[in-house]
């Protein structure tokens, strides 16, 4: 009991720190992605990819129609206003935008504070991670996460999702969730153990690109970056500065209406650790 | 006072002997519609386990549930269950310390509904688990591995709070049933009835001063629950009011769901009143004045609570935050709307009908109202949890839902679960408070009512500690 009130006290300094300094937490790390919605061609490549790496289960029409899919990313489909004026009003003439759409990894996470076991939470290298075999399905997490991007398992799928021989392409990475269990995207967490892991056995640390995610490695028109946003070298650092957007900001102060980062949902102060970077369009069209 | 139906609660002319006799018989015996009332709730209580055995097996899959909509039937239902169980307490515990006569009769039976409801509240958190089989890490127990639960979650508040509700409700009703629980005991001829009266009612002879410590346990348990019913109701609100869902996060929600639980209770004690009321013939101790007492205070419960749902609407309304707004404007005009003006119209609009005395007085009329009025509230706690979570932040993710079978039968198998317990209850308590309404009658007739606390004094004295040993008290032969 001393050591633990002891240890709050010694390490004061560093709880009471507010969110608006840099590194608020001892991160190891602080991975992060940029998506420029101006390459991607919604092709699904990114959440197939998904699929693939983390062992999620392809639950099947009905169930995919009733709404009980497993895809930990998905790519969102936006239509424009109808063309005013044009003959057919719901005509489409420039074609949908998409936004793919996973975990944000948030730093402040709505749905860490209201799991009842502790079952997600934040580790060190800032992702918003899940331990599957604490989860007991309260799924409150779910309810709170304003991206609605926590998927639950309603049934369990190791039967039928993959029949032999398909079970045998699964990662061993990684286990497969039974029913009852709160899944979601966590950047390829078993990656970047790996990845650290291999630069630990090599007495290095670890280098931008080191890790990447099944979604960026996937992606056909590179528009998914991942990297460590505490390493000032990576590119995914570069991109965030260079479109002045900063965590621990509600209103992104940007010098050039011309830049185009954001973050999904800035205003609810979730911390995400995504940013997107806006479609550019020739309005001519 | 013209009004012969107003001037007295119960008749003062009852003889002891008879509420004794009345009461008992309603023990015994069960009548036809008894057992027809069991094999109904058997049954749906089935369906109900059923429903939960095929979930336990297969996942939450058939329930109905979807990415968007993770809660739905379950909780609002274990919303509904633990507002009904505060009426209980609002009766027998608030009106007990203000020293409204007229509960007496009717406290008993209240309080069997909230330890009930309770019973059947605190299953739905647990049904609703992804993983039932795992619900005791919500509890902090030691354990070696050292994992504690998370106690930032109202979730695990819920967990201390039910709990903690349910024993104090649970030990209210038992300890003021023990003095009743000695009359069933010496009137017990054998068999398992004496055996469970002789254990329960902790060998109660009614000397004075077994009676001292029964009062002073008594009112402070009553002392003990209020502000613990105010605080259980308020931690459900902040399953909801603490997170960030439009919709949800309303600082308004506790005292609204105070009063709303307040409210369904009442109804609930209404319905069963009149229930009681033919199945065992209490017609002389579950009388019209009684319910018509009942009756005003649903319906100052009812316009309380109208006004902090009107005050919810309006600070959403007038706040503009956007995607609060867009959820009240999808209840009120959505694919929900329906069951949004069906909550107004039966819980805002129809307690006005409390105001005639021709339907505070006409038995049928009012046990529809009651069930009326329950739906209503039933639906409101529906209206909280379903449309929020088809219009999240998220536009993407807007849909509807519709319970799967599942659910419906557990919600079915709810009822069937409370009027089980409810039915052996009154077969196996007193559902009537024997020794309160001979308080009553006594009262009645011999009190000067102005001076209530003097009475009281001279009733039950205190011995001073002093003087004891002076024989105040007569040697009855105890150790
Ligand atoms: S995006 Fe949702 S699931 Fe991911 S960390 Fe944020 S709140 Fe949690
Ligand atoms: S793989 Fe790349 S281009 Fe294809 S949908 Fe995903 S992000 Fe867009």
């Amino acid at each position: 009991m001393s050591s633990l009130f002891g240890n709050f006290f010694a390490n004061w300094d560093r709880y009471r720190k507010s969110i608006e300094d840099p590194g608020y937490r001892d991160y190891e790390n602080m991975w992060a992605m940029a998506i420029d919605l101006g390459s991607c061609i919604g092709c699904n490549a990114c959440s197939t990819a998904c699929y693939a790496e983390n062992n999620l289960a392809t639950v099947g029409e009905d169930r995919f129609l009733a709404r009980q899919s497993m895809g930990w990313m998905r790519v969102e489909r936006y239509w424009d206003e109808p063309s005013l004026g044009a003959s057919d009003p719901d005509s489409q003439e420039r074609g949908g935008s998409f936004l793919p759409m996973m975990c944000q990894q948030c730093n402040a996470a709505p749905c860490e504070p209201v799991c009842p076991v502790g079952a997600t939470y934040n580790n060190e290298g800032g992702l918003n991670a899940q331990i599957y075999n604490r989860c007991i399905g309260s799924r409150y997490c779910a309810n709170n996460c304003p991206y609605r991007v926590r998927y639950f398992n309603f049934y369990s799928y190791d039967k039928d999702a993959w029949p032999a021989p398909l079970n045998r392409q699964l990662n061993p990475d990684i286990s497969v969730r039974d029913k009852g269990v709160m899944e979601k995207c966590t950047f390829c967490i078993q990656r970047i153990r790996a990845a650290k892991d291999d630069a630990a056995r090599e007495g290095r640390a670890l280098r931008d690109g080191d890790v990447t995610t099944a979604c960026q490695q996937t992606c056909p028109t590179q528009a998914i970056v991942f990297g460590d946003l505490q390493d000032p070298e990576s590119r995914v650092r570069k991109a965030w500065d260079a479109h002045q957007v900063r965590l621990g900001t509600t209103e992104q102060k940007k010098t050039n209406p011309a830049l185009r980062g954001y973050r999904v949902f800035e205003e609810l102060n979730t911390e995400s650790c995504v940013i997107y970077l806006e479609r550019v369009r020739d309005t001519d069209v | 006072m013209s009004d012969p139906v107003h001037v007295k609660d119960i008749n003062e002319d009852i003889a002891w002997a008879k509420i004794n006799a009345d009461v008992l018989r309603s023990m015994k015996n069960p009548r036809l519609g008894y057992w027809i009332a069991i094999a109904v709730s058997i049954a749906a209580l089935s369906v109900g386990v059923a429903g939960e055995v095929y979930q336990y097996n297969v996942g939450m899959g058939p329930a109905g549930l979807n990415t968007s909509h993770m809660w739905d039937l379950y909780i609002s239902s274990f919303v509904f269950w633990i507002g009904m169980s505060h009426s209980g307490t609002l009766l027998s515990a608030i009106l007990h310390i203000v020293h409204a006569d007229w509960r007496k009769p009717i406290y008993r039976f209240a309080e069997a509904m909230t330890t009930f409801s309770l019973l059947t509240a605190g299953l739905f958190p647990i049904l609703h688990l992804g993983r039932v089989w795992n619900m005791h890490w919500v509890v902090p127990y030691f354990s070696d591995r050292g994992i504690w639960p998370n106690f930032t979650s109202p979730l695990m508040w819920d967990a201390f709070a039910i709990t903690t509700y349910l024993i104090s409700s649970a030990l209210f009703l038992f300890v003021g049933m023990i003095p009743d629980l000695a009359i069933c005991r010496d009137n017990a001829a054998s068999g398992w009835r004496l055996r469970l009266y002789t254990f329960l009612a902790l060998g109660w002879r009614g000397d004075d001063r077994q009676w001292r410590n029964f009062r002073v346990t008594y009112l402070v348990i009553a002392c003990f629950l209020i502000p613990l019913a105010v605080s259980v109701h308020s931690i459900v609100a902040m399953d909801f009011s603490m997170s960030i869902m439009p919709g949800w996060h309303v600082t308004t929600f506790p005292p609204y769901f105070v009063a709303g639980a307040l409210y369904s209770g009442c109804a609930a004690i209404i319905s069963l009143f009149l229930l009681l009321r033919y199945l065992m013939k209490f017609e002389e101790y579950m009388t019209f004045p009684i319910l018509d007492k009942v009756c005003k205070l649903t319906f100052v419960i009812a316009m309380v609570w109208s006004y902090l749902n009107l005050i919810e609407f309006a600070s959403v309304w007038y706040g503009h935050d956007i995607p609060a707004k867009e959820v009240l404007i999808a209840k009120a005009s959505g694919p929900y709307s329906p069951f949004f003006w069906g909550m107004i119209a039966f819980g805002m609009v129809l307690p006005f009908s409390l105001l005639s005395k021709k339907i505070r007085r006409s038995l049928l009329l009012l046990f529809v109202i009651s069930l009326l009025l329950n739906t209503g509230m039933w639906l409101e706690r529906w209206m909280i949890v379903t449309p929020t979570l088809s219009l999240g932040f998220h536009p993407f993710a807007w849909n509807t839902m519709w319970p799967g079978w599942v659910e419906w039968g557990i919600e079915l198998g709810s009822f069937g679960w409370f009027g089980l317990l409810f039915l052996i209850f009154v077969k196996v308590f007193p559902s009537v408070s024997m020794y309160e309404v001979k308080e009553m009658v006594y009262h009645r007739k011999h009190v000067v009512f102005d001076d209530v606390e003097a009475e009281i004094a001279k009733l039950y004295p205190i011995v001073d500690p002093k003087a004891r040993g002076a024989a105040q008290t007569p040697d009855l032969g105890r150790p």
